[in-house]
């Protein structure tokens, strides 16, 4: 299994590391948090750990470090639009249920 | 199903804690509004995709007003009911507008108010509610374009912009259900865009030329703070002024007449538009107009053929580049960046320009329509608290002196111009008679030294001052003027604590000109004011001195023969004559011969005045040695 960005999700990755000048790539994680339990983590990543695990698609890199790939493992991270609104969105496998938004989640 | 943005590293929020903050370019013709998504300062785009909303709203009978392109498109059915440029009207009285009406095709309604309203088929608007308008749509905008309720924002405003006119956008903000973080200049937003403000210092200029005004603006680039140095401009120069040139040439080229009906005018406009846009990137364009009598005229515009066209509008702005330069004390070279701001700095005849003037390149890489709006959107990201705190606290400054008024008719400054704000300053005030019990605290902001030459702000009375003699009372003048530039004025008397003030609120402004006139006036006229101020000053002297020896006199004129009387008459008639003229030489000396005419006269009032306490008492009685103090 791995974690993979839609063609999308890549674009606009790669489109702001270069607006903001520096990064290796996006961190993908998950911390204890939130109305269902976990929550995700969307950062820059300046620096690529020893244990991180890093998949790479069209072009751009997506960082995870060992024990959040537990909760993300399978995951396609794209980038849509609805609406005005547009963000990336997690389609993780390995929810069970979350929230009503869709910030926080259970496994 | 939640769309997420990429935070910095260790900065991404706990769910459902994400805040957003928008910057706004409240413009003349166009407004914006921008964000910060994953780091990167975005303006956002309206349903269709376009980024700029119309500064145009159309009032209705039958709903809720129209705002923006849907505004505009029915402009010329309805022109009474669409306002489009309310900002000139921002903050001014209306007297203000009865100058500026001339060129306004609103009717506006009388009344006793102090703000003008225009009259519309859904009730008299203010300028305050017509922007607040303009400012829903874009709150609504970035609402849905943040998935979120979005209630913090910092908007942007002239840097020439007055208290009036300030409080004016403020109000205009809450009424459309925003927290306005901050006020920010148009120029110091357009410089934080480029992220000028992480250099150690320097200075730039600020070339704003947008639809329908022109702006210079020099900033000075301290340890984070920007400082106005200089402001000028045209307010009635912009990119429409070059559509209206070219639309003249098509007009004699394909034989219209300058009667042409409205309809046409507007389709040569928007023609004369279009070629204006293709011409930034090729080097001739092709137009095809349909005369009166249905033939159709096609003639080939140049780049060349329209540099020549715009060239006499381009040279306009050039004068208020060289008086900014010349107010500021600095030449062309000495600029460390020149920033361009405004759609019309697209053409590459403006570019041209601005680098041959100053010099060097101009930096162009932000849409010049939309870095204002971006500058304010990482200034709100930042107040928002989405920024570590280190990274940036900018500071904004005052426009213009503020001060009070003294005796005399002149301005004391307690706030120089260029302070950085927020900024709390007090400055201790005596009373001037004699058993004053009340002052007249009167707010001026300006630059010249009397009070005729300044903008009266606000006068408010401190009552309730214990009767002292002159010079006794001690009264504390606070000024306070919040990070949004408004100012709030308190008189405080020390020894009784009574205290008055009063909030700076829009009565009346001042136009542009007006406001630009007044600084460099101050720089016209410095040697003059400074004598003024010394006639003054003088005469000041001159009055205290002689309501003193008058009411000396009133009391102890006894003590004194004849002669002396007659010297000392005279000498104040000497005084008096001196006060009446121009000449502050001469109201000094007379001050000194009416101060050594009465010299004899002050110490034989001392002796009098301690033979008078004396008298009746025992020597004893004053704690003399051998004697018991008796209390």
């Amino acid at each position: 299994m791995a974690i993979t960005m839609t063609q999308a999700a890549a674009e606009r990755v790669r489109k702001f590391i270069e607006k903001r000048g520096k990064g290796e790539g996006l961190r993908l994680g998950v911390r204890t948090s939130g109305c269902s339990g976990k929550a995700y983590v969307i950062e820059y990543a300046d620096k690529i750990e020893p244990d991180d695990h890093v998949y790479e698609s069209h072009g751009a890199k997506v960082i995870v470090d060992a024990k959040s790939l537990v909760y993300l493992d399978g995951t396609e991270l794209d980038y849509t639009r609805e609406g005005l609104n547009e963000g990336f969105k997690f389609n993780n496998p390995n929810v069970k249920d979350s929230c009503g938004c869709g910030e926080s989640f259970n496994v | 199903m939640a769309l997420f943005q990429i935070s910095e590293p260790g900065q991404t929020p706990a769910p459902h804690e994400r805040r957003y903050a928008v910057g706004i370019d409240l413009g003349t013709t166009n407004s914006l509004v921008a964000c910060v998504r994953s780091g990167v300062a975005e303006t956002l785009p309206d349903e269709h995709g376009r980024h700029l909303l119309p500064s145009v709203v159309r009032y209705r009978t039958d709903g809720a007003p129209v705002v923006g392109h849907d505004a505009i498109a029915v402009a010329h059915e309805d022109p009474l009911n669409t306002i489009a440029s309310v900002k000139r009207l921002m903050g001014r009285g209306v007297e203000d507008v009865r100058r500026l009406g001339q060129s306004l095709p609103y009717e506006f309604s009388p009344g006793d108010s102090a703000m003008p309203r225009i009259r519309t088929v859904a009730g008299d608007q203010s300028p305050v509610a017509v922007s607040a308008e303009i400012l829903k749509t874009l709150k609504t905008r970035a609402t849905q374009s943040l998935g979120m309720e979005i209630g913090d924002a910092v908007i942007t405003v002239p840097a020439y912009f007055d208290d009036a006119q300030r409080q004016a956008t403020k109000d205009a903000a809450r009424l459309a259900g925003l927290n306005v973080l901050r006020l920010l200049s148009e120029p110091t937003a357009a410089a934080v865009a480029y992220g000028l403000d992480k250099n150690p210092r320097g200075v730039y200029a600020i070339y704003d030329l947008g639809g329908g005004t022109f702006d210079i603006s020099l900033l000075r680039l301290n340890r984070g703070v920007f400082e106005v140095m200089a402001t000028a401009g045209d307010s009635a120069l912009g990119g429409d002024d070059m559509d209206h040139a070219i639309a003249e040439w098509i007009m004699r080229e394909a034989g219209i007449q300058d009667d042409a009906g409205h309809r046409q005018m507007r389709r040569l406009l928007r023609d004369a538009r279009a070629a204006k846009e293709v011409l930034t990137g090729a080097e001739k364009t092709t137009l095809r107009v349909q005369r009166d009598n249905h033939e159709v005229w096609e003639g080939v515009l140049t780049r060349t053929h329209l540099n020549a066209l715009i060239d006499p509008l381009i040279d306009r702005t050039l004068p208020p580049c060289k008086r900014v330069l010349r107010d500021a004390g600095i030449r062309a070279n000495e600029v460390d960046g020149v920033v361009l701001v405004g759609g019309a700095t697209r053409i590459p005849r403006v570019r041209e320009k601005v680098s041959q003037f100053f010099g060097r390149e101009p930096l162009a890489d932000i849409d010049p329509d939309k870095v204002v709006a971006i500058g304010a959107a990482l200034q709100a990201d930042v107040l928002i608290g989405n920024k570590r705190d280190e990274e940036m606290l900018l500071l904004d400054v005052i426009p213009l002196s503020l001060g009070l008024e003294i005796m005399g008719g002149m301005v004391e400054k307690i706030i120089p111009r260029n302070t950085t704000i927020p900024v709390a300053k007090a400055q201790d005030f005596t009373t001037f008679k004699d058993g004053q019990t009340a002052l007249l605290v009167h707010v001026l902001q300006g630059e010249r030294e009397l009070v005729t030459d300044c903008r009266s702000l606000a006068r408010f009375e401190l009552r309730g001052i214990p009767p002292m003699t002159a010079g006794a009372a001690r009264i504390r003048v606070g000024f306070q003027i919040d990070a949004d530039g408004l100012l709030s004025v308190s008189a405080r008397e020390l020894t009784t604590g009574v205290e008055s003030s009063v909030v700076v609120k829009p009565s009346y402004g001042l136009t542009d000109n007006e406001i630009e006139h007044m600084l460099r006036d101050s720089i016209a006229h410095a040697r003059e004011d400074e004598e003024a101020r010394k006639l003054r000053e003088q005469q000041v002297d001159a009055d205290r001195l002689i309501e003193a020896v008058e009411s000396a006199l009133a009391a102890d004129g006894s003590l004194l023969d004849v002669k002396e009387r007659t010297e000392i008459d005279r000498s104040i008639e000497g005084l008096k004559a001196a006060r009446g003229g121009n000449d502050a030489a001469r109201i000094k000396q007379a001050i000194k011969t009416l101060d050594g005419a009465t010299l004899a006269f002050a110490a034989r009032r001392m002796d009098a005045n301690i033979r008078r306490a004396l008298t009746g008492h025992k020597l004893e009685e004053f704690g003399a040695p051998g004697g018991k103090p008796t209390s």
